[in-house]
């Protein structure tokens, strides 16, 4: 009862849907805030509007801390949306809450949703069913400060490809000053930031190893190529003395005040990059291991259809769906927000792979994977923990290694159960 | 000090002592001289730690102003703090007054029931008014912000004490001369206790501006931000560039210091009657 | 209205004036003066609190109705590793900036009321950082942690060639560089406060005591400290409560990794925000919340007793 009333309350905000039954069908869409977005979608509606004009869609944008509350409480009071967006990642607590519905196969034919989308539209898939798709998709690449580069008297434009020279072209950008403290940075070392996502499922897999299971259920990498893994990255800071966790207090911070000579990070921080006046600045694919594999991290935010939506109200919503995650409104997107499109056609333009900027991402998005997270904020936790213990406290490789597999494993049988 | 006439006073353990105090209180305000100064820098001087900038610049002010967010959190933290205040002072004196002043069935009952709430930390209470608020529709707006502050019981045992103090001869003449009690609280008590109202003021509108942790959970939109919680966001916002940091930072800090300076003597004794009597 | 008077045939029997005797007519300016505080309180304090202990039974995670469960989350936080380390750290705030904050409060407060020279001036220094906002000096404070090349104290150290500290970036050091902006938010409020307590004492007591001959040592510790006990008290409760619910500084310090590396600077009232608002374990953070409550209800009560007992 009392659930009943918080949940009409925390719709306050929202008018109820109208379901007029005159020829006009509105159905509404929920994404959060972020100004390029929002932009972007209200051009995608006005051209879906134009091409279906029985049609209305209204956009209602919550702030992204809100969101996922947002949506759930909604839900309950069965206010919710009938296309909305949401992060891959809470796909399986959105399933499990009733959110959202799975798509019906006559309308999106499962073997052409796999022959057109990079393989990561995989993470939207459940038993048989895909719950959503993908508008645009998000992958890692290494940035690299050209004018360190010359100065340490590496060519800026052959950054590194393998692993090896990543190591030696950072030892050769790193200065350290009369006191022995860090000055310059060859490479940022920020768990917190995107390096988890490149231990897990980049370096693991090019040690030899499986950060998870198939069905991400079970907790893979605590075995040598785990460790392998995670002593590589912890020697770039012990050993190497490449980098320093905690220098200028974030990576990118490090990055974009020219005082290291590479970052990992993902297509989202290219507007924030692309402020940067001081000095040159490139970007290339993540490097490969000795044997040439390589490997990436991908995510994305997809669009699905409420669990209420029925009737003509769902055929309309299948309608904006299918447009929204159309080969049109992924390049609308790419334009007007920068993130990259979800199918192959749409991204492997010549246009895109000659943009040396996107190509590096495209390239990655390739051979990229998608970490199954059911608890992302707590397995990110975990993980940057998992490196503090070794360079912070010195706890052993494998001991360190061995105590995250535990922790993340009772993570997610905590979510599962 | 120059005078030989004072040179006895003047011993060298007190110069000692003048000097250890005034060094802690310059290593006290060098966190703010130093964010003052680096607001005034460039990206590119940040490194360079020198208190007075090579070639001071407003530019940072500008762009943090520009987009007028500044101003928005400023006018909703002083409208916030404001009203609160308003509601403190009214409510709790008169709630403090009619405990201190009339004898009736139930007033130790309540006296201890609102003195009992002291001891309930906010924290317990942040998650009922959460679910409160969104039953009401409150999250997110000024009320919702504002609701759990009206009155507090600090306030109310501060006035009732102070209320104590003012004779009953005053309250029984005016009731005499027919005045009713809601005149003789407002126009014959009020005034007696303005030193306790000033002091009552500041502590709730202080506390007020500076709160963090309740207006982080209900407020969720950028309009809605005070000042603490949108500078807070804005930091992390700006990814860890200093010179943007510092200056959002000392426009939050600006406006108070600015009260402080120029009515510092009120302030103090406020805190001092405030404090000991609270 | 059995006290309608016979000799007043022509009022109406339900003449006010009658009925509203002077004690009943205060009754009812009290009433009315008390209706919406009594609300207030009953609505927004006390009625929430029975509710924090409610939820405190239940596993209500705002997707699913919330279900009695017993104890369970009260078995969970005390079997959660994490909650040993957030235990210890809540009173290392407490247990090492409680003392800190006082003595050097009550040495500063106690030098400063001898200074004539300046004296409004060395105390707006004090003061001044009383009455700023804690977020937002908290993001200079971070600042000025930082390892070199950006750091201001790290800077100023290896100046002269000592090796740079870590700060916060250190499970050791994270939380005494959290707690000392804390203290120094605090001290001016408590400088204050102890002038004032040093004030009140009539001069009488200590003319009385120099004429006996005693030295300053002894002035200090016969009649200052004892007759200082009631602020003393009350900064001690004062400043243990904000110490045990220490928030700002700590969640704007360590927004990259909430809590500090290994959460070594973890308070409980971030875990219960974490719990609360970024798991919506509604339940499991009120359990967390009652738990805060009795901490603080332990610790004021014992500290009120100890320092009665020496009275």
């Amino acid at each position: 009862m009392r659930k009943g009333i918080l949940f009409a309350g925390l719709m306050a905000g929202v008018s109820p849907l109208t379901v007029s039954p005159a020829q006009a069908v509105e159905i509404e869409y929920w994404q959060y805030v972020f100004e390029t977005r929002v932009t972007a979608m209200d051009q995608l509606i006005a051209a879906f509007e134009a091409a279906n004009p029985d049609i209305t869609v209204k956009q209602v944008t919550f702030p992204y801390a809100d969101y996922q509350t947002r949506v759930v409480a909604a839900n309950m009071a069965q206010q919710g949306p009938d296309v909305l967006q949401l992060f891959y990642g809470w796909a399986d607590q959105f399933i499990g809450g009733k959110v959202i519905q799975p798509l019906s196969p006559d309308v999106f034919p499962h073997a052409q949703i796999e022959a057109d989308f990079f393989p990561i539209v995989s993470a939207m898939k459940r038993g048989d069913d895909y719950y959503g798709l993908p508008t645009a998709v998000r992958s890692l690449a290494l940035f690299y400060n050209k004018d360190l580069m010359t100065a340490a008297g590496l060519d800026p434009n052959t950054p590194p490809t393998t692993l090896e020279e990543l190591v030696t072209q950072a030892k050769a950008m790193t200065e350290v000053d009369g006191a022995g403290n860090m000055s310059t940075a060859g490479m940022t070392l920020d768990m917190g930031g995107q390096d988890h996502q490149w231990w897990r499922e980049v370096l693991v897999r090019q040690f030899g190893g499986v950060p998870y299971s198939e069905d991400g259920a079970t907790v893979t990498y605590n075995d040598a190529a785990g460790a392998a893994a995670l002593k590589f990255y912890t020697d770039l800071q012990t050993v190497e003395k490449i980098g320093q966790r905690g220098f200028m207090d974030e990576g990118q911070a490090a990055f974009r005040a020219g005082r290291a000579g590479f970052t990992i990070d993902g297509t989202f921080r290219l507007g924030s990059y692309r402020t940067i006046e001081d000095f040159e600045w490139g970007v290339t694919e993540l490097p490969a291991n000795a044997d040439g594999v390589r490997s990436n991290y991908a995510s994305y935010f997809a669009n699905a259809i409420g669990a209420g939506a029925e009737g003509e109200e769902l055929e309309a919503a299948q309608k904006f769906l299918a447009y929204i995650s159309s080969e049109e409104a992924m390049k609308i997107w790419l334009d007007v927000v920068g993130e990259l499109p979800a199918r192959r056609s749409a991204a492997m333009t010549e246009e895109n792979l000659a943009n040396p900027i996107y190509a590096p991402f495209l390239k990655g998005l390739d051979y990229a994977r998608t970490t199954l997270f059911l608890d992302e904020a707590a397995q990110r936790q975990n993980t940057i923990d998992m490196a503090n213990r070794i360079l912070i406290e010195g706890q052993s490789v494998e001991e360190s290694l061995a105590a995250a597999a535990e922790a993340e494993q009772a993570i997610i049988d905590r979510v599962k159960q | 000090m120059t005078t030989a006439l004072a040179m006895p006073r003047i011993n060298p353990g007190r110069i000692l002592i003048w000097t250890l105090l005034f060094l802690g209180g310059v290593i006290m305000v060098t966190p703010l001289i130093f964010m003052f100064s680096t607001s005034l820098k460039t990206a590119g001087q940040v490194y360079d730690l020198r208190m007075i900038p090579a070639a001071p610049t407003l530019d940072n002010y500008v762009r943090v102003l520009s987009d007028g967010r500044f101003l928005r959190w400023f006018f909703n933290s002083t409208f916030i703090a404001l009203t609160v205040t308003l509601s403190n002072v009214f409510f709790d004196s008169l709630v403090g007054y009619t405990l201190a002043k009339f004898r009736f069935r139930g007033r130790y009952f309540v006296f201890l029931a609102i003195l009992s709430t002291l001891m309930i930390p906010t924290e317990m209470l942040v998650i009922p008014w959460y679910l409160m608020s969104a039953e009401f529709g409150w999250l997110n707006s000024y009320w919702g912000i504002m609701f759990p502050g009206m009155m507090t019981a600090f306030g109310t045992f501060l006035m009732k004490q102070f209320f104590e103090t003012v004779p009953d001869d005053f309250l029984e003449a005016a009731r005499i001369d027919g005045l009713n009690e809601f005149t003789i609280w407002w126009r014959v008590a009020m005034p007696l206790v303005t030193p306790a109202l000033s002091a009552l003021a500041i502590f709730t509108f202080l506390g007020n501006w500076t709160a963090f942790f309740w207006p982080l959970i209900v407020t969720t939109s950028q309009d809605l931000y005070t000042l603490p919680i949108g500078l807070s966001s804005f930091a992390v916002e700006q990814a860890i560039q200093w010179e943007m940091i510092m200056t959002g930072a000392a426009l939050a800090t600006l406006p108070t210091l600015a009260v402080f300076l120029l009515l510092q003597r009120y302030i103090v004794r406020g805190v001092m009657l405030a404090g000991l009597k609270g | 209205m059995a006290l309608v008077e016979q000799g007043a045939p022509h009022r109406r029997p339900d003449r006010p004036h009658i009925f509203w005797t002077m004690r009943r007519r205060q009754l009812l300016w009290v009433w009315s003066f008390l209706a919406i505080p009594v609300l207030f309180y009953g609505v927004i304090r006390f009625y929430p609190t029975g509710q924090a202990f409610w939820l405190s039974l239940t596993d209500w995670d705002l997707m699913s109705e919330p279900s009695f469960i017993g104890l369970e989350n009260y078995t969970r936080l005390f079997a959660d590793p994490q909650f040993g380390s957030v235990f210890r750290n809540t009173f290392a705030y407490l247990i090492m900036g409680t003392p800190i904050s006082l003595l050097l409060s009550f040495l500063i407060a106690y030098a400063l009321d001898r200074v004539r020279f300046g004296h409004t001036f060395l105390r707006a220094l004090y003061f001044l950082p009383f009455i700023t906002t804690a977020s937002a000096m908290a993001w200079v404070w971070r600042w000025f942690y930082q390892p070199a090349p950006i750091g201001v104290i790290n800077d100023f150290l290896s100046g002269f060639g000592i090796p740079q500290l870590a700060f916060l970036n250190s499970t050791t050091w994270a939380l005494p560089s959290i707690m000392v902006t804390a203290i120094w938010a605090g001290l001016g409020f408590q400088i204050i406060i102890f002038m004032a307590g040093l004030r009140a004492i009539p001069a009488t007591y200590y003319e009385a005591a120099r004429i006996d001959g005693l030295g300053e040592g002894a002035i200090l510790r016969r009649i200052t400290l004892p007759l200082l006990k009631p602020t003393t008290v009350f900064l001690v409760v004062f400043s243990s409560i904000g110490f045990l619910r220490i928030f700002d500084q700590v969640y704007n310090m360590t927004t990259n990794d909430p809590g500090g590396p290994l959460g070594s600077t973890k308070p409980l009232v971030l875990m219960i925000y974490q719990t609360a608002f970024s798991s919506y374990q509604m339940g499991y953070a009120a359990a967390q919340t009652v738990v805060l409550f009795t901490i603080l209800l332990i610790v004021s009560l014992l500290q009120l007793w100890v320092l009665r007992e020496r009275a």
